[in-house]
């Protein structure tokens, strides 16, 4: 903790979880699609079912969406903005089973085609916890630089990729590994104290079995 | 030269033994921490600092509604009494009310805020400074100084208690911020680190046991109001402790007792919107309305 946790973040109000924490999970999504969303379903859980228009939480998950950062004005007319630039967004609330109560699952398909699943919760003070991508468990806060590694389950995928981490002067803090099933597709989250360039995750991208890499900086 | 404190009183013995600020000695310990100069970390609060008074200008807006339709227009109304002499308890007073709603409705309307602790009691302690600051003719140096002991205050309520209010209630959010502004404003004023350690312990004491319990859970009905309480008490505070008045109970003791007071709270009083003023039948059918209308 520091002096700017405490004076700070500097936010868009109502609420640091229901609002800047929102931004951050649909910046989070946003990255994870790699590319400007046309469509965008919002579901929203719990809390942020109950009361999500009162703190404007459908606007800042639509700015963090638009690639807008929790303290962006543009925030307050992101509705506005999604609308002008082609995106299709689509609310709705509802249960999901077991998660925090301020939790969103963001489904959005991008120009390309190319479609991803993001799921987030909003765990106080505008700090947030990514629970799932594409349907897999992961567990990871955005606070570190973060390689989220979708691979196919194969013997030495995670050698190959933690050497290469290694070999960039990046330590390992966290590491999860995630899979759908035995030789089918898995995720690796690798949580680090240093940063990495995006040059590096693309060498990553490019070792046998592995299908995608993101980077996250979210800080 | 490692800094370290665990406590309020054990902050202040350093800034004693130092011969300096207790904001001083807190600029040094973080930039050591973050591995930045002094004079960035500076930098990085007074751009803090700026948001802080752009959102007092832009909270005055008679026009400012929330989506909820509960809040906006308050501060400006306090504004033109106080504009017009027409408040009673002089012109700072009256100013720093309005400035406190000002940033607290500003943060309703989806306005740009600093969090300070938190976005619900945001507007504590950029009242408390601003209001002095124009009043005093204070140098912007010494007010961003402030913001050093300021939030070094909120590190050890949020290490040994709490600053949220689905932990701790409402005490751990006005009540840090209040105990936030009491500090930096009796630094501000000249008194020593030992005041500055009993008005911390005097604006919690004052806010202890405070529930949070916004009506619909929206950051409105009581929050906004009760932003302008907290820094109505942080004056309260820096005033008694600055003119030599002590507290029976240490700073230290105050925040533990704030800590389990949060702990012995039921959870229908922390956030939750089940109890309290949003329970109360005028809160339930503002609720209905607030909710009703949207669909």
């Amino acid at each position: 903790m520091n002096v700017f946790d405490i004076i700070g973040p500097i936010m868009i109000g109502p609420s640091s979880s229901h609002t800047a924490g929102a931004a951050r999970i649909g910046k989070a999504a946003r990255l994870l699609l790699g590319e400007p969303p046309v469509k965008a379903e919002i579901f929203f859980h719990g809390s942020f079912a109950k009361t999500y228009r009162g703190h404007g939480t459908d606007k800042a998950v639509i700015g963090g969406l638009l690639g807008f950062d929790p303290w962006d004005t543009r925030i307050r007319d992101s509705q506005r903005l999604a609308e002008k630039a082609g995106v299709s967004i689509h609310i709705a609330t509802g249960t999901l089973d077991d998660v925090h109560p301020n939790t969103v699952r963001i489904t959005m398909t991008g120009a390309s085609g190319k479609t991803a699943v993001l799921q987030g919760a909003s765990v106080g003070g505008g700090n947030i916890q990514i629970t799932q991508i594409n349907g897999m468990d992961v567990d990871f806060s955005g606070q570190y630089p973060t390689l989220i590694v979708l691979h196919r389950d194969h013997p030495g995928v995670i050698a190959q990729v933690t050497t290469l981490v290694s070999s960039r002067q990046a330590n390992i803090c966290n590491f999860r590994l995630s899979r759908q099933e035995k030789g089918g597709l898995a995720i690796m989250t690798i949580e680090m104290d240093q940063s990495m360039d995006e040059a590096s995750a693309e060498e990553i991208k490019a070792l046998a079995n592995v299908v995608d890499v993101i980077l996250f900086k979210l800080n | 030269m490692k800094i370290s404190y665990d406590t309020v009183e054990e902050l202040a013995e350093l800034a004693e033994a130092h011969g300096q600020r207790i904001s001083d000695i807190v600029l040094k310990e973080q930039a050591q921490a973050m591995e930045r100069s002094e004079e960035e970390v500076y930098e990085t609060m007074r751009q803090s600092f700026q948001v802080m008074r752009q959102s007092v200008k832009d909270g005055m807006n008679p026009d400012l509604r929330s989506a909820s339709g509960l809040s906006g227009g308050a501060a400006y109304k306090m504004k033109r009494a106080v504009d017009q002499g027409r408040n009673h308890f002089g012109y700072l007073f009256g100013n720093a009310m309005s400035m406190a709603l000002a940033v607290a409705e500003y943060n309703s309307c989806m306005g740009k805020i600093v969090a300070a602790p938190t976005a619900g009691s945001c507007g504590v302690l950029p009242a408390a400074l601003i209001s002095v600051m124009e009043d005093k003719n204070i140098p912007e140096e010494d007010i961003v100084m402030s913001l050093f002991t300021a939030s070094a205050v909120g590190m050890v309520i949020a290490k040994n208690a709490s600053i949220s209010g689905a932990e701790g209630g409402c005490q751990a959010e006005v009540g840090s911020a209040s105990a936030m502004a009491a500090c930096a404003l009796t630094e501000l004023f000249g008194g020593s680190p030992q005041m500055v350690v009993t008005s911390c312990a005097i604006a919690l004491k004052n806010i202890l046991g405070l529930v949070c319990d916004p009506v619909a859970g929206l950051v409105e009905v009581p929050c906004i109001k009760r932003n302008a309480m907290g820094v109505s008490n942080a004056f309260v505070a820096c005033e008694l402790a600055c003119a030599g008045i002590t507290s029976a109970i240490p700073a230290s003791e105050v925040i533990d007792s704030m800590k389990k007071v949060g702990q012995q709270m039921s959870s229908s009083l922390k956030e939750t919107a089940e109890g309290g003023l949003a329970a109360t039948p005028t809160g339930c059918r503002l609720c209905q309305q607030i909710f009703g209308n949207y669909q």
